[in-house]
């Protein structure tokens, strides 16, 4: 079995956000990088399957050079190669635009991605390359077992839960609970050092949508504090003050 | 400019996010027409309850292979209704299954597409422009699309049911694609509203314990009609289901109000919450950083003041019926 883990290279979940150039750039000055959590959780599982079943995971990432750091993590933890596309990711349809170039020839039987990019959170690239592809996609999944060529899932679904199967090749997106993620060892770091990490040039597309200004969330004002022995107040200040009940 | 809806229904009832999509649609398309796009059985006196916020035609595909949902062959439904209707802008909730639809169909249609939209667009000349939250709720980004056809994923409880009366003129639509996903079994949790929904939301940390001292919260999200939302490790430690899990690595919520209930305010937390029109913050410690980010805050134990507040609600409600 071939497996494809698509890997976001994301601030880290500490990050005070802030904007820079007239609110035009995210300021990544002292920003740490990680893997997206969720795509943690798609490479662990797929190491898992390949580990009862056979086969190789190859991890992809489109970004610049400062990205490999992360992929080198992603080869420690278990990968067996990785491919890095040189561009800048502009959005999430550039992006899958990008992965779908590698995937369509590749061979692979599943290509996992995360729920979501804890950075833009568009929750996009899973539905976008599976189209791309013509492959069937299940998303937000919590378990996946591969029998008889089929790939058989858990997914969440609004207000409960659904168990679903699909022919492979597939594309799926992990959601927490498929796995617990797995954390590289001194072996595994030493090894990721000479595994194979190709770079190929983007195929140019123009992006479809760009950011034209970020803004900061606004600010509360200020706290009204109730006095706990006299806490059912509240009730009366949400009703008649701020009208939400 | 013509608008097209993915009118979404769970077992034959509309959700209310499928309403709101509704009205924003009604919203943006000036003297053209909103038209709705239902998929799977349903009664079609239910059909005419998108007449009231404004659709004046509904395109329903009845065809019994559809009744349960398959991301390729719903796209494959929604795009060519949306060629035939010749329209420029697509909403679609950002429900589950809206995620699952709405990068397929723009892929079809070859249009650009912003998921978690949270505003009007602001159309000029050709600049069409909507709004989005980005590092999960701590920043905004406007974000500019530049295709022909514009896709919109619209947060849930974002925007405000409109009603406009219309009457709805019912079309049957028929398609050819087969679906491959094969749904083996539904498991929904009935009488309780999806946290993503939700317009109140009552949320519990490590400062309550233990998993057994829960009914509280239940109890308060019950009496207000809200939804229970747990912070990470309390789902991590299996206390409540990953599906309550709030947060920058759980779900985003944008509920009017966010009761918050022995959770210290993370900054991974606040990210998932903060967009919460208000914020009620319960904590024993003075100095919690959630207390930076809330409307009202109450220094106390909660095993204390929760039996309390679910008093004051109790009384209030008996009182407003
Ligand atoms: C300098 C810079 C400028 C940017 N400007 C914009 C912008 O204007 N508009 C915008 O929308 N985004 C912008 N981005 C964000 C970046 O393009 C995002 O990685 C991309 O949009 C995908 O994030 P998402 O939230 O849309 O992905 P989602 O659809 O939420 O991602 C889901 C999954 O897709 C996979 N995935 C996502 N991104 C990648 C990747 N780069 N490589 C491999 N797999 C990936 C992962 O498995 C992830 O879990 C910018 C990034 C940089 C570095
Ligand atoms: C990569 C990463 C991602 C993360 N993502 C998320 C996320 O998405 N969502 C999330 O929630 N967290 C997330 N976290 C975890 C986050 O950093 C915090 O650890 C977590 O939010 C703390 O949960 P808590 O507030 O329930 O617990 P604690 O921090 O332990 O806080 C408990 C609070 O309860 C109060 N308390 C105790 N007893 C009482 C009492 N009797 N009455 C009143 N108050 C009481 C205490 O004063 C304290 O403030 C993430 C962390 C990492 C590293």
């Amino acid at each position: 079995m071939k497996i494809l883990v698509c890997i976001s290279n994301v601030p880290d979940t500490t990050t005070k956000v802030t904007f820079t150039e007239g609110n035009t750039q995210f300021n990544n000055t002292g920003v740490q990088y990680i893997i997206n959590p969720y795509d943690e959780l798609s490479l662990t599982k797929a190491l898992e399957l390949t580990e009862a079943q056979g086969g190789t995971v190859t991890v992809i990432n489109v970004g610049l050079v400062d990205t490999e750091a992360n992929i080198r993590k992603a080869l420690a933890i278990g990968a067996h190669d990785a491919i890095r596309i040189n561009a800048t990711p502009v959005d999430a349809y550039y992006v899958a635009e990008q992965i779908a170039e590698v995937a369509k020839n590749g061979g692979y039987d599943i290509v996992m991605t995360g729920r979501e990019s804890i950075d833009y959170n568009s929750g996009q690239v899973c539905g976008l390359l599976a189209e791309m592809l013509g492959w069937p996609g299940i998303n937000v999944i919590t378990k996946i077992d591969i029998e008889d060529g089929k790939a058989i899932c858990e997914r969440d679904i609004d207000g409960g839960k659904e168990k679903v199967s699909c022919p492979l090749p597939c594309v799926i997106s992990a959601q927490k609970e498929l796995t617990e993620p797995r954390i590289p060892n001194m072996r595994g770091i030493m090894a990721a050092r000479s595994k194979p990490l190709q770079v190929l040039e983007p195929t140019s597309n123009e992006p479809y949508t760009k950011i034209s200004v970020y803004e900061m969330p606004p600010a509360k004002s200020s706290c009204k504090m109730i006095d706990a022995a006299n806490a059912g107040q509240l009730i009366d200040l949400l009703h008649n003050e701020a009208k939400v009940i | 400019m013509n608008v097209l809806v993915f009118a979404e229904h769970i077992d034959g009832s509309f959700k209310k996010s499928t309403f709101e999509a509704i009205s924003y649609a009604k919203a943006i398309t000036g003297t053209s027409s909103v038209t709705a796009v239902v998929i799977g059985e349903i009664d079609s006196s239910k059909l005419s309850e998108l007449g009231k916020y404004g659709a004046s035609k509904v395109l329903h595909n009845s065809q019994a292979l559809y009744n349960t949902f398959d991301g390729a062959a719903y796209a494959s439904i929604i795009a060519s209704a949306a060629q035939k209707e010749q329209a420029r802008v697509l909403v679609i909730s950002n429900s589950y299954c809206g995620k699952n639809i709405a990068p397929r169909v723009a892929v079809k249609l070859k249009a650009g597409i912003v998921s978690g939209v949270v505003s009007l667009p602001k159309i000029d000349g050709t600049s069409f422009i909507v709004r989005k939250p980005v590092f999960s709720g701590k920043g905004l980004a406007d974000v500019a699309i530049e295709t022909d056809i514009k896709i919109l994923a619209i947060t849930p409880n974002s925007y405000q049911l409109n009603e406009s009366p219309t009457d709805a003129a019912i079309e049957n639509i028929q398609s050819d694609a087969q679906p491959a996903c094969q749904s083996m079994e539904i498991k929904r949790v009935t009488g309780k509203i999806p946290l993503t929904e939700a317009e109140i939301v009552v949320s519990g940390g490590r400062g309550w314990k233990g998993p057994e001292n829960w009914g509280m919260i239940e109890e308060l999200a019950q009496i207000l009609g809200g939804a229970t939302a747990c912070s990470k490790p309390v789902s991590d430690m299996h206390w409540r289901g990953h599906e309550e899990h709030v947060g920058q690595t759980g779900i985003t919520i944008k509920p009017n109000l966010y009761i918050a209930t022995g959770i210290s305010g993370a900054i991974q937390h606040l990210a998932g919450v903060s967009s919460s029109k208000v914020i009620v913050v319960i904590n024993k410690d003075p100095e919690a950083p959630f207390f930076k980010a809330a409307d009202y805050g109450i220094v106390g134990d909660v095993f204390e003041v929760m039996p309390q507040i679910i008093d004051a609600a109790k009384k209030f409600k008996a009182s407003s019926n």
